[in-house]
C-alpha cells in the first residue's frame, strides 16, 4: 500500500464472531469478520464493496463501536478502539460518525429537524444556544436544505431530503472520519448523483475522510481513492481506483462489474446463473471462500485458503491462479 | 389551536360513536368530580339518612328509588361513581408508570434483567387476574388505596409487555443506534429516544384497561373484598342492591349495573377509535 | 393484432383530506402478448398505482376515476372483487418488491404454493398441484427444489424468496405479468440473475411482462417499450432503443444522463436539480418545468400531446 500517504485509521486483523440461535436449543457461531486488514488515508476514500452479508457494515459499525470486534485492532489516533463502546471512547468518538443507509429509520421520526441537527452539538460541544444554532444553519447552507425544513419532522420529507439531513447530523462536529454505509442505496437513481455530488463537495470543503460502503461497484467509481472489495468476511482485492476499475484480477471483482445493470450493455446471459449466492458464514468453506461461485476454480482451490498476495503497486488479491486463467 | 389540527385527533372525531363515547365519558367524568354539585344527598353523611325512607321505589323525592338505610341511589351512584373512576384511573396511571419502565427497561438491555422481568410477568399471567387481585386484598383488607395497589399489580404486566415487545424493534432501528454512536448514555436513548415512539400501543392499551380496571374493581366490591362499605362504589352498590333484588326492590342493583355499563362502554368505544386511529397498520 | 392489455387515459385519483392526489392522471400504454414493457420514474411518480389500477387493488380513499383497462379485450374498470380475485394470480400475476412480504412467514413455500394452485383449479389432484410446483421451482433455479418446498421463508436468502415469489407468480401461466421493483432489495448480482431470469421465463411462457422501476439502467436491459412517468403522468412513451439511445424528453435525458457508468473520466455525476414536486402542489404548466433547464414561459400550459416517429412526447421543448 503506498506510502506516501497519512494513515487516519488502521484496521489491523479484526475478526467479529457472533453467537446465533440456530434451532431451538442450539447455538452456532458466525463469523462476519475473519481478519480484515485495511489502512483509511487522511482526506481520502476508501470504498467496501461486496454483497450483503460479506460483512462490509459489520467492519463500519466496529469502528464506530456499536460492535466490539472479537479480535483485533482498531487504531484511531494512537489508540485501539476495537473493543471500546462509544460512550468508553470519551472524545474520540466524536471525530467518528456514520451516514446509516436507511433514511427513514436513521431520523427519530418523533424529533424536529432542528432537535436532531442539534442533538451531536449538545453531547460534545460547550456551545450555547446561540452558537449551536449559527453551526446548524450554516450547514443547512451546506448541504441544500431550507431553513424552515428545522422546524418539522422527518415524515414530511422525501428520501432524498432526509439523507441530507442525515449527512448534515454526521457533518455536525466536523469529524474527521466519516463512515458512510450505503448511503444511497435506498434512494431513487436520480437523486443519488445529487447525494453523491454533495457528499463529494463537502469531504473537499471539510477535507475530511470516508469509508463508503455499498454493494454497487458501479457508484463508487466516482467518489473513491481507494477500493477493497470483500468477500464472507476478508478482503479479496484491493487496489487504488483506477487500477482496479482499469484491471480487475480477482474473479470475484469481475463478476462484480459484468452484473453491473448498463444501458450500453446487453442482459447478462445463461453463465450468470452460475454465479450462485453468497454462502452462509455459519459454514465457511475449507479452502478459498468464494469458489462455488468461481468460474475458473482448480482442485487447490478446496485444500488451501489463499492469502492476500501483492500483485505490485499496491494491488493485492487473494487468488493464488491470477495470471493462469 | 395545534392539538386539533394533530391528524391522529381530526380522526378521532370522524367516528359519531366515539364522540358520543368521549362526550359521555366527560359527562360522567363532570358527575364524579363534583358530586355534591349533582346529588341532594350526601350518602356518607349518616344525619342525611332517614330509615322511614328505606326500600322507597322510584318516586318525585328519590329519582331511583331508595336503598334499605333510606339512602338515594341517585345520589349514591355519583359517589360510588366518583370511586369507582377514582380507582381505574389512578390504577391505570400507576400501572402504566411501573409497566412502561420495566417493559424499556427490559426489551433495551435484554439479558438477565429481560429474564427476570419476563418470567416474574410469565408467572403473573398463567393465574387469572381476579384471582390474584382477590389473594391480595384477601391478605391486606378492604380499602380503596389497597384496592389501587392490586389492580395495578396485576395490571402493569400489560403494559410491561407490550413496552417491550415495541423496544426490540425500535432499539434496532438506525436512530437508536445513531444515538448510541453519539455516546448517548443508555438512561438517554430509552428515555429520549425510543420512549416517544412507543407511546402509540400504550395509550391504546391504557385506554381499554381503564375499562377493565373499573369491572375488576367492581367484581372485587361485589364479592366484598374492595372499598370498605363506608365508601360504596358502583360495585358494592349492585351488590348492596343484589341482596335484595329478589325481594322486589330492583332499583337497588339495576340502577348503579346500568350506570357501570354505561361508563365502561363510553371508555371502549374511546378506546377502540384510539387503537384505529394510532394503529399504523390498519392505515394505509 | 389486438393489444392483450391496454390502458386508455387512466386516472387514479385519492381523495385524501389535504386535498386530491392525483396518482395517475391520464395514462395511455398498450402491451402485446410476448412484449416486456418497462415504466420507469421516481418514487411517487405513480408507477405502482398504475400496477394496482390494473389489478382492482385501489381502496378507498382511492378511485379510478376515468379511463379504461382493457385485458383481452375486456374492460377492467368497475369490475367486482369476486371478478378480480379470479383474474389475479391466475391471469395476471403480480411480484412486489419485498419477498419477505409477500409470502406468509408460517407456512411452508411448498403449501403456500398449491394453495395458489388448487385455488384456482379446482379439478387438479393435490399430487398434481405438487408437481408442478416441484417444477416450476426447479425453472427459476431454485436448488433442491424437492427439500425447499418443505422450507419456511425466513429459511431461504432474499434471492432465493425472490425466486420462490416468480415461481408463484408463474404457477398459474399467467398472460401478464407485473413485477413492482422487483430488484431493488437485492444485491446487483442477484439482481442480474432474477432479470435474467424474468426474461427467460417471460419467453417460455409466452407471458407479457411489466417492468416497474426507478432504474432506467435495469429497463434498458430487458424492455421492449418504456413509459418514463412523471408526477402521474406518461412524459415520454415508446420503443426502448428511441428512448434509451435518443431520449427526447429532458427528464429522460436526465435521467440516462446521471446514471453512473463504469466507464466515465468526469470526476461529478451529472445531476437532475431539484426534487419532483409534491403531488398536493404540482405547478400549473409543465410538472418539470421547476427542474428543467430549456423550460421558459411556453412551459406555463401543460404541453399537448406529440407523436414522432410512433413515440408519445409531452413537452413544448421538442418538435
Amino acid at each position: 500500500m503506498p506510502q506516501s500517504e497519512v494513515k487516519l485509521l488502521e484496521v489491523k486483523n479484526v475478526q467479529k464472531v457472533f453467537s446465533v440461535k440456530v434451532g431451538t436449543f442450539e447455538k452456532r457461531d458466525l463469523h462476519a469478520l475473519n481478519g480484515v486488514n485495511f489502512d483509511i488515508y487522511k482526506g481520502k476514500t476508501l470504498s467496501l464493496v461486496g454483497e450483503s452479508g460479506c460483512g462490509k457494515t459489520t467492519v463500519g459499525k466496529v469502528i464506530l463501536g456499536l460492535y466490539q470486534a472479537t479480535k483485533g485492532e482498531v487504531i484511531f489516533r494512537d489508540k485501539d478502539i476495537a473493543k471500546l463502546s462509544p460512550s468508553a471512547r470519551g472524545d474520540i468518538q466524536k471525530d467518528i460518525q456514520m451516514i446509516f443507509q436507511d433514511p427513514y429509520s436513521s431520523l427519530n421520526p418523533r424529533k424536529k429537524i432542528k432537535t436532531i441537527l442539534e442533538q451531536p452539538l449538545k453531547i460534545h460541544t460547550n456551545m450555547s444556544k446561540r452558537e449551536r444554532k449559527e453551526a446548524i444553519l450554516s450547514l443547512c447552507d451546506d448541504v441544500g436544505i431550507d431553513y424552515s425544513y428545522l422546524e418539522r419532522y422527518p415524515h414530511q420529507f422525501s428520501g432524498g431530503q432526509r439523507q441530507r439531513i442525515a449527512i448534515a447530523r454526521a457533518m455536525m462536529l466536523r469529524p474527521e472520519l466519516i463512515l458512510a454505509d450505503e448511503p444511497i442505496s435506498a434512494l431513487d437513481v436520480s437523486i443519488q448523483a445529487q447525494i453523491l455530488n454533495l457528499m463529494m463537495d463537502l469531504q473537499e470543503k471539510y477535507n475530511s475522510t470516508m469509508l463508503f460502503i455499498t454493494h454497487d461497484i458501479s457508484v463508487v467509481k466516482h467518489i473513491s481513492d481507494y477500493i477493497a472489495v470483500m468477500y464472507l468476511g476478508e478482503i479479496v482485492e484491493y487496489a487504488s481506483k483506477k487500477e482496479l476499475f482499469a484491471n480487475p484480477k480477482h474473479p470475484y471483482t469481475k463478476m462484480l462489474f459484468s452484473t453491473v445493470p448498463d444501458i450500453h450493455t446487453p442482459l447478462a446471459t445463461e453463465s450468470v446463473l452460475k454465479t450462485g449466492e453468497i454462502q452462509s458464514p455459519i459454514d465457511l468453506p475449507k479452502g478459498c471462500f468464494s469458489q462455488n461461485r468461481c468460474l475458473y476454480k482448480e482442485d487447490s482451490c478446496m485444500q488451501t485458503h489463499p492469502e492476500l498476495n501483492d500483485l505490485g503497486d499496491g494491488h493485492l488479491a487473494r487468488c493464488p491462479l491470477i495470471g493462469k486463467f | 389551536m395545534k392539538f386539533f389540527k394533530n391528524e391522529a385527533v381530526v380522526e378521532f372525531f370522524e367516528d359519531k360513536l366515539a364522540v358520543v363515547g368521549l362526550v359521555i365519558f366527560l359527562f360522567l367524568c363532570l358527575l364524579a368530580l363534583f358530586p355534591s354539585l349533582f346529588s341532594y344527598q350526601n350518602p356518607y353523611d349518616l344525619t342525611q339518612l332517614f330509615l322511614e325512607n328505606s326500600f322507597q321505589p322510584p318516586n318525585h323525592n328519590f329519582w331511583l328509588g331508595t336503598d334499605e338505610q333510606g339512602r338515594d341511589i341517585y345520589s349514591a351512584m355519583i359517589y360510588g361513581l366518583r370511586i369507582s373512576l377514582y380507582v381505574g384511573l389512578a390504577s391505570t396511571i400507576l400501572s402504566v408508570i411501573i409497566g412502561y419502565t420495566l417493559g424499556l427497561i427490559s426489551g433495551y438491555y435484554g439479558g438477565w434483567v429481560d429474564t427476570i422481568i419476563m418470567r416474574i410477568a410469565d408467572i403473573q399471567l398463567s393465574f387469572p387476574a381476579i384471582l390474584i387481585a382477590l389473594i391480595i386484598m384477601a391478605l391486606w383488607g378492604q380499602g380503596i388505596g389497597k384496592i389501587v395497589i392490586a389492580i395495578t399489580i396485576v395490571n402493569w404486566v400489560y403494559y410491561a409487555r407490550t413496552a417491550r415487545g415495541v423496544v426490540l424493534s425500535e432499539r434496532e432501528k438506525d436512530y437508536s443506534q445513531s444515538a448510541k454512536a453519539l455516546g448517548m448514555s443508555n438512561f438517554g436513548i430509552i428515555f429520549g429516544e425510543i420512549l416517544p415512539n412507543t407511546t402509540a400501543p400504550i395509550i391504546v392499551i391504557a385506554t381499554v384497561r381503564i375499562a377493565n380496571a373499573i369491572i375488576l374493581e367492581a367484581t372485587l366490591s361485589f364479592l366484598g373484598l374492595g372499598v370498605p362499605i363506608t365508601q360504596p362504589s358502583l360495585g358494592s352498590l349492585i351488590s348492596n342492591g343484589y341482596q335484595v333484588l329478589f325481594s322486589g326492590y330492583w332499583w337497588a342493583s339495576v340502577f348503579p349495573g346500568i350506570l357501570l355499563m354505561v361508563l365502561v362502554i363510553s371508555i371502549n368505544l374511546i378506546g377502540d377509535r384510539m387503537r384505529d386511529v394510532m394503529n399504523p397498520r390498519l392505515k394505509r | 393484432m389486438n393489444a392483450l392489455l391496454e390502458v386508455k387515459n387512466l386516472k387514479t385519483h385519492f381523495f385524501t383530506r389535504q386535498g386530491v392526489v392525483k396518482s395517475v392522471d391520464g395514462s395511455s400504454f398498450s402491451i402485446q402478448k410476448g412484449e416486456i414493457l418497462g415504466i420507469v420514474g421516481e418514487s411517487g411518480a405513480g408507477k405502482s398505482i398504475t400496477a394496482f389500477s390494473i389489478l382492482g387493488l385501489i381502496d378507498p380513499p382511492g378511485r379510478i376515476v376515468d379511463g379504461e383497462i382493457l385485458f383481452d379485450g375486456k374492460n377492467l374498470v368497475g369490475l367486482s372483487e369476486e371478478e378480480f380475485r379470479q383474474i389475479r394470480g391466475n391471469e395476471i400475476s403480480m411480484i412486489f418488491q419485498d419477498p419477505q412480504t409477500s409470502l406468509n412467514p408460517v407456512i411452508t413455500i411448498g403449501e403456500q404454493m398449491m394453495e395458489a394452485i388448487l385455488y384456482h383449479h379446482k379439478g387438479v389432484s393435490k399430487k398434481e398441484a405438487y408437481n408442478s410446483c416441484v417444477e416450476i421451482l426447479k425453472t427459476v433455479g431454485l436448488p433442491a427444489a424437492q427439500k425447499r418446498m418443505k422450507s419456511y421463508p425466513h429459511q431461504l436468502s432474499g434471492g432465493m424468496k425472490q425466486r420462490v415469489v416468480i415461481a408463484m407468480a408463474l404457477l398459474n401461466n399467467p398472460k401478464l405479468l407485473i413485477a413492482d421493483e422487483p430488484t431493488t432489495a437485492l444485491d446487483v448480482t442477484i439482481q442480474a440473475q432474477i432479470l435474467y431470469l424474468m426474461k427467460k421465463l417471460s419467453q417460455e411462457f409466452h407471458s407479457a411482462l411489466i417492468l416497474i422501476t426507478h432504474d432506467i439502467a435495469v429497463v434498458s436491459q430487458l424492455c421492449d417499450k418504456i413509459a418514463v412517468m412523471y408526477a402521474g403522468r406518461i412524459v415520454e412513451y415508446g420503443k426502448k432503443e428511441d428512448i434509451i439511445f435518443n431520449p427526447l424528453h429532458p427528464y429522460t435525458k436526465g435521467l440516462i444522463e446521471c446514471l453512473p457508468k463504469l466507464n466515465d473520466e468526469k470526476k461529478r455525476l451529472y445531476q437532475i436539480p431539484g426534487i419532483m414536486p409534491s403531488l398536493l402542489g404540482l405547478p400549473s404548466g409543465c410538472y418539470f418545468k421547476d427542474r428543467c433547464e430549456l423550460a421558459d414561459e411556453q412551459c406555463d400550459i401543460y404541453p399537448e400531446k406529440q407523436e414522432i416517429d410512433g413515440r408519445i412526447l409531452f413537452c413544448h421543448k421538442v418538435k
